[in-house]
């Protein structure tokens, strides 16, 4: 017998039209914690779907083997059975329930229906503490963050006597201090004895906890790295097909007067009207300079650039805008992007996209006003802008019919970012512009910030990727508890200086 | 980019290479609303077979007749729907509309100018805007859920019809020039054109119904508006070929071309031999015209469909989603007034139960033509078809006698099936 726990032969899955996976072989380990990594579109979570059932036997080519044995799963019941567990991007937690109700949710302690509730929160204690969560069992999912909310996922699957444990992106939307705590937690179960695949862009995490890693692309096995073949490099390489030497573009910035200023910027909570989010900011951005906005989660940026743009967040808003020196209007999302605002949201899904819609409505749904007349579109002159944008952003798509619910996270974002192109902005704000999205595609959005600041546009980055923030802005300004803490020329910035000046300002927050 | 940067390549999964480019999602759009056509004409055909009068000109003006303001309102209940709100108030607001019509022209005193037909049903139109301006205020700015409001508003409106007709009295006869606008056909301006003379009898008169003869009228704005339906389709295709796009297969445009067009003068034919085109016909073709062009040609309709689908996304692109639902509720009561003005008319009188359910009619047509209920997603041809399949069924099953609770229950498994139609096929492309 192999000390394999699980081996993955052969697996082909064709959707109409596409080849998402073929021939793709996975071996994993009992008790390691086994990576894989891939570019968005690759074929990681379709692999992860056809194993846990997601994708019904008989649905896909190949064989897996679980424990020797050779499995159908028929359904996510039928591998949940086995004990593998499996936790998506998308967390599947009911937020108006409580923890102890979500962990046993279809799988309560019951007699006839009659719900033991003494039963279900003594044992969702036990789980909250292994995985080091305290929190009442009875607090609501909608009061807990994401990171915490990340572990009662991990606390539920514990529930249901977990041996294989998969998961999908766990920390793309976690802090820094949630991330590691979770690794953490991986590295504590697999003393324990149970098995971790974990999906991840991250290639630090990687590094710190997988013993193996598998990389994907374009739906085949390209490579099985033992522990010490890892490294950033290695990964990369094999993940786009040839070595990434530089991660960012080169850029010569031409760096002119002040375009944009906010003087003296401050908003309240939208629910806790006593609640000051966003503390007297004063920035300023000139002409084709990328200015960087940095600081950890909750430190109020995305709060910052929604309430800028058309005071789409937070209320009691005052203070100044000023274009070319001149105080403008930006009271209403209209109003801003007529004087010459965009703002890329963070979340493309809820806040960027129509998932319904075609690309070319997406494109154009900020600006109609620039392909019609008295009301009326021009068809014709739409397409045109349509493809245009396509071709100049590099939508990889049949066409711009396409629905941008059907794109890969990379294609998506370019979308999100060719809608507020085509509003032909003076200052762009762009918050997390590469979240969730794989290596090439962006470099792609690198490529394309540094186009846009060479045309003399005043862009502001926000993001939580320090290293990504330090390769592409001139300057930074360090935000934390709604204050800017420090401001520094990218060319003498790094990431402890980044960091101590957050902790520095979270020292004067207090005093 | 420089040279030496890479270019990965990523999300290649949907571009298949070698596969047609341009076309295919847009007839693939389009498959449902054929599979919707074909579905509308094999019923018509069944029925045709079963009662053997479906098809005759009477009939097929009797059915316009009587489907029309369902198809008038199902216009406004598409944006109501596609913008991702319901309306459940319509049948009565439009109970209550015809009921104030009445009022105003036989009981109150108005007298002259303000009783005067036209004048009256421009106030009704006017206040059934007021109306759903007023439904859709605390839908659209205080976030009141629109089943809620308009719920309110269906008890509301119902009672007022009732209450303002004195209880459970009708109101009438309404005046001639009013109930034209349901019963009237176009007027003959152009003579008629005797086809087949008709037989004369023995003593000498001509037997009623015999030979055929057309109104010349109604043939002639038939013939322009295929001609113009089908000359727009080919000037439409040039611009396209002349901007470098690919317009869909030559083959397939002549075919869908001459379908259309065969069809279409099919029934200004039947139309033609009878009385020529029901006035009705004209006020729901012209609507249907105009919402055509408002939900795919002007941006109004585009922010609708926008809001409908990602409702923050479209915040956050500039677009003013209160004022838009506001507009989305004016129109639809507007529409739902138009209706009642419509219902009122054929019936001659104002009663207390005109309009009443036709609310479930009005959205099962829109359901039928493939709207989402999540929003986003409806096509107004489609609802259009929607709304005559189940008019085709209503006057079908009526003329073969099948009982009213059984039309119910036939009706509601089409509409059932027409949505798990949809669903499936959704889930298997």
């Amino acid at each position: 017998m192999s000390s394999y726990i699980l081996e993955m032969h052969d697996i082909t899955k064709t959707f109409p039209g596409v080849k998402a996976l073929s021939n793709v072989n996975l071996k994993v380990e009992e008790g390691e914690i086994h990576a894989i990594c891939g570019e968005n579109g690759a074929g990681k979570s379709t692999l992860m779907k056809v194993l846990s059932g997601v994708y019904p036997s008989g649905d896909y080519e190949g064989k897996i083997v679980y424990r020797g044995e050779e499995c159908h799963f028929k359904g996510i019941h039928d591998s949940e059975e086995k004990g593998i567990v499996i936790i998506h991007q998308e967390l599947a937690l009911v937020p108006m329930l409580s923890i102890a109700e979500n962990i046993f949710l279809g799988n309560e302690h019951a007699r006839w229906g009659v719900i033991n509730w003494h039963a279900n929160e003594a044992r969702t204690r036990q789980l909250l503490a292994k995985v080091g969560l305290g929190e009442d069992p009875k607090t609501l999912i909608t009061n807990i963050g994401t990171g915490k909310q990340q572990l009662v996922e991990i606390a539920k699957a514990l529930s249901k006597d977990v041996e294989l444990l998969i998961l999908d992106e766990p920390t793309a939307s976690l802090s820094e201090k949630d991330s590691q705590a979770l690794l953490d937690l991986l590295l504590e179960f697999k003393r324990q004895g149970i098995t971790s695949i974990i999906i991840s862009h991250k290639l630090n995490e990687i590094n710190r906890v997988a013993d193996h890693v598998t990389v994907i692309r374009d739906g085949r096995t390209i490579e099985t790295l033992d522990r010490s073949q890892i490294s950033e490099d290695r990964i990369i390489t094999s993940m786009v097909g040839r070595s990434l030497e530089d991660r960012y573009p080169p850029r010569d910035p031409q760096i002119g007067e002040p375009i944009f200023e906010v003087k003296n910027w401050s908003v309240y909570h939208p629910l806790h009207a006593e609640r000051q989010v966003i503390k007297n900011i004063d920035i300023t951005v000139r002409k084709g300079e990328v200015v960087g906005i940095a600081g950890l989660m909750g430190a109020g940026r995305t709060e910052f650039a929604m309430s800028l743009f058309g005071r789409s967040y937070g209320r009691k808003i005052s203070g100044e805008v000023f274009l070319h020196g001149k105080a403008i209007d930006v009271s209403t999302v209209g109003k801003a992007v007529e004087r010459g605002l965009a703002y890329v949201t963070e979340d493309r899904k809820v806040f960027g996209l129509n998932l319904i819609d075609t690309i070319k409505n997406n494109i154009t749904i900020a600006n109609l006003k620039g392909v019609s007349n008295v009301g009326v579109i021009d068809d014709l002159k739409e397409l045109d802008v349509a493809n245009d944008y396509r071709r100049k952003t590099n939508i990889r798509s049949p066409s711009v019919f396409q629905k941008t619910g059907n794109l890969s996270g990379g294609n998506q974002q370019k979308v999100v970012l060719s809608k507020w192109l085509f509003s032909s902005p003076e200052v762009l704000i762009l918050d997390e512009p590469t979240r969730g999205i794989d290596v090439g595609a962006k470099y792609e959005i690198y490529t394309i910030i540094a186009r846009l600041a060479a045309e003399g546009r005043a862009i502001i980055v926000i993001s939580s990727e320090m290293p990504e923030l330090l390769g592409i802005s001139d300057r930074i300004y360090v935000m934390n508890e709604g204050r800017i803490v420090g401001e520094m020329a990218a060319s003498d910035a790094s990431q402890e200086k980044i960091m101590r000046a957050i902790v520095r300002g979270e020292g004067k927050a207090a005093s | 980019m420089t040279d030496t940067a890479p270019t990965p390549q990523t999300g290649v999964a949907q571009d298949v290479a070698g596969g047609p480019r341009v076309p295919v999602s847009t007839f693939a759009s389009n498959l449902r609303e054929y599979g919707l056509v074909l579905a509308l004409i094999a019923i018509m055909v069944f029925f045709q077979f079963t009662t053997g009068t479906l098809f005759k000109p009477v009939n097929l003006s009797n059915l316009v007749q009587q489907n029309s303001f369902i198809i008038v309102m199902a216009l406004g209940m598409l944006l109501v729907i596609v913008s991702g709100h319901i309306d459940l108030s319509v049948g009565s607001v439009a109970g209550f509309i015809g009921a104030l019509a009445a009022m105003m022209m036989v009981i109150w005193p108005l007298g002259g100018f303000l009783g005067n037909p036209l004048v009256v049903s421009i106030i009704c139109l006017l206040i059934g805007g007021a109306i759903g301006a007023a439904q859709g205020y605390w839908i659209a700015y205080h976030r009141i859920p629109s089943f809620i409001v308009t719920l309110a508003g269906m008890l509301v409106f119902r009672g007022l019809c009732q209450g303002l007709l004195g209880g459970g009295s009708s109101v009438g006869p309404l005046p001639d020039s009013f109930k034209a606008l349901s019963s009237g056909f176009l007027p003959e301006v152009l003579g008629t054109w005797t086809l087949i003379p008709p037989t004369v009898n023995a003593a000498g008169k001509t037997i009623f119904g015999s030979g055929v003869t057309l109104n010349l009228t109604t043939v002639v704005i038939g013939i322009i508006a295929v001609l113009a339906f089908a000359i727009s389709g080919v000037s439409a295709r040039r611009t396209r070929e002349k901007h470098g796009y690919e317009a869909e297969p030559f083959a397939l445009f002549v075919v869908k071309t001459v379908v259309i067009a065969a069809l279409a003068l099919f029934f200004v034919y039947q139309f033609a031999v009878y009385r020529g085109f029901p006035i009705v016909l004209v006020v729901m073709g012209i609507l249907v015209g105009i919402f055509v062009f408002i939900t795919r040609h002007t941006t109004i309709g585009r922010r609708v469909y926008a809001m409908g689908g990602n409702i923050k996304a479209a915040q956050l692109s500039g677009i003013k989603t209160e004022r838009l639902t506001l507009f989305v509720f004016i129109n639809m009561g507007v529409l739902s007034a138009l209706g009642g003005l419509i219902i009122a008319a054929r019936l001659g009188q104002a009663v207390p139960a005109a309009g009443l359910g036709s609310e479930l009619d009005v959205i099962a047509a829109v359901f039928i033509g493939g709207a989402s209920a999540m929003g986003g997603v409806g096509q107004v041809m489609s609802t259009v078809v929607g709304g005559f399949i189940m008019g085709v069924m209503n006057n079908g099953m009526s003329i073969m006698g099948v009982n009213v609770d059984w039309q119910q229950v036939v009706k509601g498994l089409v509409l059932l099936g027409a949505v798990i139609f949809d669903v499936y096929n959704k889930n298997k492309g």
